[in-house]
């Protein structure tokens, strides 16, 4: 699996460290109850198919990426800056 | 037909032509009192403990391909009890004391070779770890060793203890952890469940469960709609799928676990080893294969295989435990799905939903689980309350905080 990197291009998956689901960007307010942090830090989608999640190219740029891909084959579909999309 | 050595005998006395098949191939019928959903290992061992311990057999096991093709078939065949935190402590000791009596219980030899695991320790901080995790196992009734690196050295010679990065100190002994056949594992049970009446459907995928006024109903499948009063999903890596038919958001996210196996050699490594330097373990099969794995690949997957990066970081790993596995060639590796939860402990439990039960997470160390899941499955299944060996393996946990991380690695899926 190689995943291309906005900044540094086509890079070896041994770049990149995996972070999970891409849910980490949308971290609950510290107030919003067991419930929401509950589905924040455990629950999961967990699609077989399309997928997006966050990436780091640790050993490269160092950026945060949001990788949308495929858990089936492997496919990489598409690649941003995850600092683009920001908090939500 | 109860399997003997007189059977043996007396089949090889006539050409062999009595064998009958292990198993009936049945059409499902229309309603059960109880459907398992997933014909692996955990799935088999629940269907013959619910008929064995409750005295139920009006249940059907349905199979979306065939029996123990799954990660039962493919995985390191590795048995121990050697957990110390408070859930699976008792959970594994309970499932290691099954394992002892299987083969008898099941009239099927499911080849439990008790080796001994050794796990190695490399610096003071891991082995002051090793020491309390060993007190811990003693503690719950099982056995652990604490062997220095003088008493380690007579015994498994061929490692090397002077590895100017990962020096060996000594390990921690279990003596009676092990292997087993795997594929004979699903198979005796899979014989088992078959002989006391229940329905094994192979080729059947489930692809809609049925819930009516927060009840289940019964479930859709590729042969047809099949009723029934309690469904219990035991699927591995595919939960949050068939979760998902039910309208249930797991806490799991799945991903790829390699295993590696070398051509067959002579007997050269009598026990179980696992490396504390990271996650690298290797036994020898009865065929001499070696039989060797690793970390998972790290990034959620349903591929069933594996990318490179990891075969070549456990193999690494291999030449840096042992160099003279570097004369032995890799013969095949495989892929299979992990259901990790975030603690990297499992579920078995209700759900919301009555009669719809789940067990599942076992992350990839499920195959040790095998006689104590069933055990505790069927228990819960049964009786609506769960056993004693799986009172903290609650759905809720996550929720509540009471994780069982047993590595400390902290809450996400993959660390585990």
């Amino acid at each position: 699996m190689r995943i291309k990197c906005p900044l540094c291009g086509e890079r070896d998956l041994r770049e990149f460290y995996y972070q999970g689901a891409d849910v980490a960007l949308m971290r609950p307010a510290p107030d919003a109850g067991p419930a929401a942090w509950d589905d924040y830090l455990y629950t999961r989608d967990n699609p077989a198919g399309e997928t997006r999640d966050l990436w780091q190219h640790e050993y490269g740029c160092g950026a945060w990426l949001l990788v949308q891909r495929n858990t089936v084959t492997h496919e990489i579909l598409n690649v941003t800056l995850a600092k683009k999309r920001g908090r939500s | 037909m109860r399997f003997s050595g007189w059977q043996v005998l007396r089949q090889g006395l006539t050409g062999n032509k009595g064998w009958k098949p292990q198993w009936r191939n049945p059409e499902p019928k229309s309603e059960y009192d109880i459907i398992l959903i997933g014909g692996g290992g955990h799935g088999l061992s629940t269907a013959y403990y619910l008929a064995k311990n409750h005295g139920l057999t009006n249940i059907a096991v349905l199979e979306k391909g065939y029996l123990g093709g799954g990660n039962v078939g493919r995985n390191t065949t590795i048995v121990r009890a050697d957990y110390s935190l408070p859930g699976n402590s008792e959970f594994y000791s309970h499932s290691l004391k099954l394992w002892e009596g299987l083969s008898a219980d099941l009239n099927y030899n499911v080849m439990l070779s008790q080796r001994g695991v050794y796990r190695l320790f490399h610096s003071d901080g891991q082995r002051d770890h090793f020491a309390r995790a060993g007190n811990a196992i003693v503690n719950q009734g099982d056995d652990a060793v604490l062997l220095d690196q003088a008493a380690l050295r007579k015994r498994l010679p061929y490692l090397d203890y002077d590895n100017a990065r990962f020096p060996i100190h000594g390990a921690l002994y279990h003596a009676r952890g092990g292997t087993a056949r795997h594929d004979a594992v699903a198979w005796g049970y899979a014989r088992a469940a078959d002989q006391r009446g229940i329905d094994l459907i192979q080729n059947c995928e489930v692809t809609g469960i049925d819930v009516e006024n927060g009840r289940v109903r019964g479930v859709q499948t590729t042969r047809g709609a099949i009723r029934a009063k309690k469904v219990g999903i035991v699927v591995a890596g595919r939960s949050s799928q068939v979760a998902a038919m039910a309208g249930l958001r797991l806490p799991i996210e799945s991903h790829l676990l390699q295993a590696f196996v070398t051509e067959g050699l002579k007997p050269v490594i009598d026990t179980v080893i696992s490396f504390g330097m990271g996650h690298y373990y290797i036994s020898q099969s009865d065929k001499g294969g070696l039989v060797f794995g690793g970390d998972m690949d790290f990034y959620a997957s349903y591929a069933q295989r594996g990318n490179l990066p990891r075969a070549e970081q456990v193999t690494q790993a291999a030449m840096t435990l042992m160099p003279m596995i570097g004369k032995a060639r890799v013969l095949r590796s495989w892929g299979g799905i992990m259901d990790m939860s975030p603690d990297g402990s499992p579920i078995i439990d209700k759900t919301h939903i009555d009669g719809l039960f789940l067990n599942a997470g076992w992350c990839y160390g499920g195959f040790k689980a095998v006689p104590g899941s069933g055990w505790a499955f069927a228990h819960l299944i049964a009786t609506g309350s769960p056993y004693q060996t799986a009172e903290k393996y609650m759905l809720e946990r996550f929720k509540t905080g009471h994780l069982i991380d047993e590595e400390g690695t902290g809450a996400q899926h993959n660390l585990h």
